[in-house]
């Protein structure tokens, strides 16, 4: 069976199956796989006894339910005012020519995908972004790179999925 | 009792009223849009907005209740002013093609304009939707004329329980629909198109027949037979400015002849038929049931002539197929006959005849492309046209219908009981079939006030009876003192209800009647809009007139029918009646 409808069951067995848990369990796929496959939507649907339909509107409603394909760190760079006035465009110039990819796009690899994103919160520490869960703030050129570099390597090493 | 203020006149409502239905109860009538009574407000559309004294913001009125000393505005300059912008932002991302929209004068977009009058676009700017979904039989979705008013997702979840309509993503990218890429046609739809009678705009249409009908009718090598179903009589009045609840049947017998039909048959006659056929079928079902279980025994056995119910079923209980009848739907019925039957005895060459149905049922479109339905490689049908199509081609063709004198179907497949007439409407193909078992099984008439019986009629979502058999005729003896339990619902909601009891094994009835569309037949998605509640049981007392309006009220006295088995088809459920009438199911996947 396909790893993931173990992990809609058992996140189903954890959270119950009716409509209003649908979040948690959504955000739970998310956390393992990055995403939401077609399959995971259908699969959620089954379990909840839900349209498929109300899962797919539910999931492309948020932000960060991500429903194509993405690389193992999501790296979601902030896109509003204080962090563009404080240099997130360089910043983003950096990623993407370290990365040879655009907003949206994940590398040829699976490693990495570039995202832009509301406001973090984090606007006294401007430019700001996060990587999967954590975040990094007062962004430079220099420091962005360090910091894919660090990725990169934990990559290498075979680290975990996670931060 | 709650004392508010409405443009300086101090009025009493009860507590929980809208503030919307204040101002309707005490003779102002606020613009709004998106609204419809008890069915849908949500205050998605926003035109409806009001100024309260000491709010921040002006308020959807539609969602607002009132409280005690509220002092509204319903049409201070900030209201005209923002009302105007929020029509004008509606109009900056739909396409102003309105000559070339089926929904040219019939559109509420349209309607709201006159009221609200703009002498310009001042608004230009990016569309966010251009999917335009024709795979589907029954319905054409253009997303780009959608304004997201949510009607649609409404109607398919909080009443049809279907739930494929839903809204996706957020902001400017939100469209109402199936999921991305899904299409309409490969979908868990029904056809049962009730979203497209509360579609504001041109955003939902079904799926226009009439081109096909039209050139069928220019073959002059064809002999083009049509029929009309019940429930399109007590509503295409309505297209040419009737009331609701004008009985139109001669006049459109009238109309279909003037449009060049050669054949004017009545899907009545195969209601008539359907109750011999699916009374026997019950009959068979519950004597086996008592006396010998084990085979052809499924209880509650449940009809099967409403085709938006049938896919729902396929899809949703596809375990419970079993229940369902195996009779064709009376369309698909007459169809089967006309190729067969009246082509033997007109003797004409079944290829050359073109059959069209002419229905309150968008489900019908879909319907007669399933393979169960051909018969020789031809189709018992070959086009259906809505309630709301025919009307376009009779106003197309400059008939005068309203000075048109009243005809008559053609024989020999037009003569119907008021029992048929009945089938329009919910609870009308039960009390049909109760008509005829009862008499069958008994030898006396049903005793029920003047042939009704009163709890199956009417609009409430589930409906139940009970009938007691007392003094069998000898052949019935197995049904000495049973009670026969019966229920009736329309609209898919109900049906998942009763679905769900049969599933548990708790389901009490032995006969269930389920339509698809709230209301019945008459308020099928062909129908002509609006539908409400009110148009509903208009629509539904006309049909009981037409039935009480006839000395024939009971299927089994229709003397045509009694000659159709006589000549051609046997006995109820013989050989070729299964061939020709009876059908089978498709396992359908969930989502």
């Amino acid at each position: 069976m396909n790893p993931v409808t173990d992990l809609i069951k058992s996140l189903a067995d954890q959270h119950g199956r009716s409509r209003h848990n649908l979040l948690p369990i959504l955000q739970g796929v998310v956390e393992q796989e990055k995403y939401l496959s077609e399959y995971s939507m259908i699969e959620i649907a089954r379990e909840l006894d839900l349209p498929a339909s109300e899962v797919y509107g539910t999931a492309t409603f948020y932000s960060f339910l991500e429903y194509k394909k993405m690389g193992r760190y999501i790296i979601r760079i902030c896109k509003t005012i204080t962090c563009s006035m404080k240099g997130k465009n360089q910043v983003l110039l950096a990623i993407q020519d370290m990365l040879k990819i655009g907003v949206g796009e994940t590398t040829p690899d699976g490693t990495f995908s570039l995202l832009q994103t509301n406001c973090l919160g984090f606007c006294h520490k401007a430019p700001a972004m996060l990587v999967n869960n954590e975040v990094f703030t007062d962004l430079t050129p220099e420091k962005v790179r360090e910091i894919l570099r660090m990725y990169m390597n934990k990559k290498k090493e075979g680290g975990s999925y996670d931060n | 009792m709650i004392n508010i203020t409405i443009n300086n006149k101090v009025i009493q409502v009860e507590e929980g009223t809208t503030i919307f239905e204040a101002a309707k109860q005490h003779g102002v009538l606020i613009p709004h849009f998106c609204y419809m009574e008890n069915v849908h407000q949500i205050g998605s559309c926003r035109i409806c907005v009001v100024e309260v004294e000491g709010g921040k913001t002006l308020m959807a009125s539609c969602v607002t209740e009132v409280k005690e000393g509220m002092i509204v505005h319903t049409n201070s300059e900030r209201v005209r002013d923002v009302r105007k912008v929020i029509y004008e932002l509606m109009l900056s991302d739909h396409p102003k093609e309105c000559l070339s929209c089926w929904r040219n004068q019939n559109c509420e977009l349209q309607d709201l304009g006159n009221l609200i009058q703009i002498s310009e676009f001042r608004y230009e700017g990016a569309k966010s939707k251009d999917i335009i979904d024709t795979s589907s039989p029954s319905i054409v979705r253009d997303s780009s004329k959608c304004i997201l008013c949510r009607r649609c997702v409404t109607v398919c979840n909080d009443i049809q329980g279907v739930g494929l309509m839903n809204p996706h993503h957020r902001g400017f990218s939100t469209f109402i629909g199936p999921s991305e890429d899904e299409l309409l046609g490969e979908s868990v739809c029904t056809n049962c198109v009730q979203c497209v009678l509360v579609c504001p705009v041109g955003a939902l249409k079904e799926k226009d027949s009439t081109a096909i009908v039209w050139e069928a009718l220019y073959d002059k090598t064809k002999t083009i037979v049509v029929q009309t179903a019940p429930a399109v009589r007590a509503a295409l009045g309505e297209v040419f400015g009737y009331e609701p609840g004008m009985l139109v049947t001669g006049k459109m017998a009238s109309a279909l002849h003037e449009l060049g039909f050669n054949y004017v048959f009545d899907t009545n006659f195969a209601a008539d038929l359907t109750i011999m056929e699916e009374g026997s079928e019950f009959l068979g079902r519950v004597k086996n049931a008592i006396t010998a279980p084990g085979k052809n025994d499924v209880l509650p056995m449940i009809t099967s002539c409403s085709p938006g119910w049938i896919k729902f079923i396929e899809h949703r209980y596809p375990d419970q197929l079993s229940n369902l009848s195996s009779c064709k739907s009376p369309h698909m019925m007459l169809g089967a006959l006309t190729k067969t039957y009246f082509a033997e005895k007109m003797n004409i060459d079944p290829a050359n005849i073109y059959v069209v149905s002419v229905m309150p049922c968008t489900a019908k479109k879909f319907e007669i492309t399933r393979p169960e339905m051909f018969n020789n490689g031809l189709a018992d049908v070959d086009a259906v046209i809505t309630t709301r199509e025919l009307g376009r081609m009779i106003k197309d063709a400059g008939i005068d219908f309203r000075n048109l004198p009243d005809g008559e179907f053609d024989s020999p497949l037009g003569l119907s009981s008021g029992a048929a007439d009945i089938f329009g409407t919910t609870g009308g193909v039960m009390e049909a079939a109760l008509r005829t078992v009862y008499e069958l099984v008994t030898g006396r008439e049903l005793p029920a006030n003047n042939l009704h019986i009163t709890p199956l009629e009417g609009l409430d979502r589930i409906k139940t009876a009970e009938l007691k058999i007392e003094n069998p005729l000898p052949e019935f003896s197995f049904l000495a003192e049973v009670t026969v339990k019966v229920a009736v619902t329309s609209g898919l909601l109900g049906a998942a209800e009763l679905l769900n009891e049969i599933k548990k094994g708790t389901s009490p009835y032995h006969f269930i009647e389920i339509m698809g569309c709230p209301g019945g037949c008459i308020s099928g998605g062909g129908q002509p809009r609006p539908v409400n509640d009110a148009i509903r049981t208009k629509r539904l007392e006309a049909i009981y007139r037409e039935d009480e309006g006839k000395l024939l009220r009971k299927s089994h006295e229709n003397q045509d029918i009694m000659m159709l088995y006589h000549d051609f088809l046997g006995v109820p459920l013989g050989h070729k009646s299964h061939e020709l009438l009876h059908t089978v199911y498709t396992r359908r996947s969930k989502n």
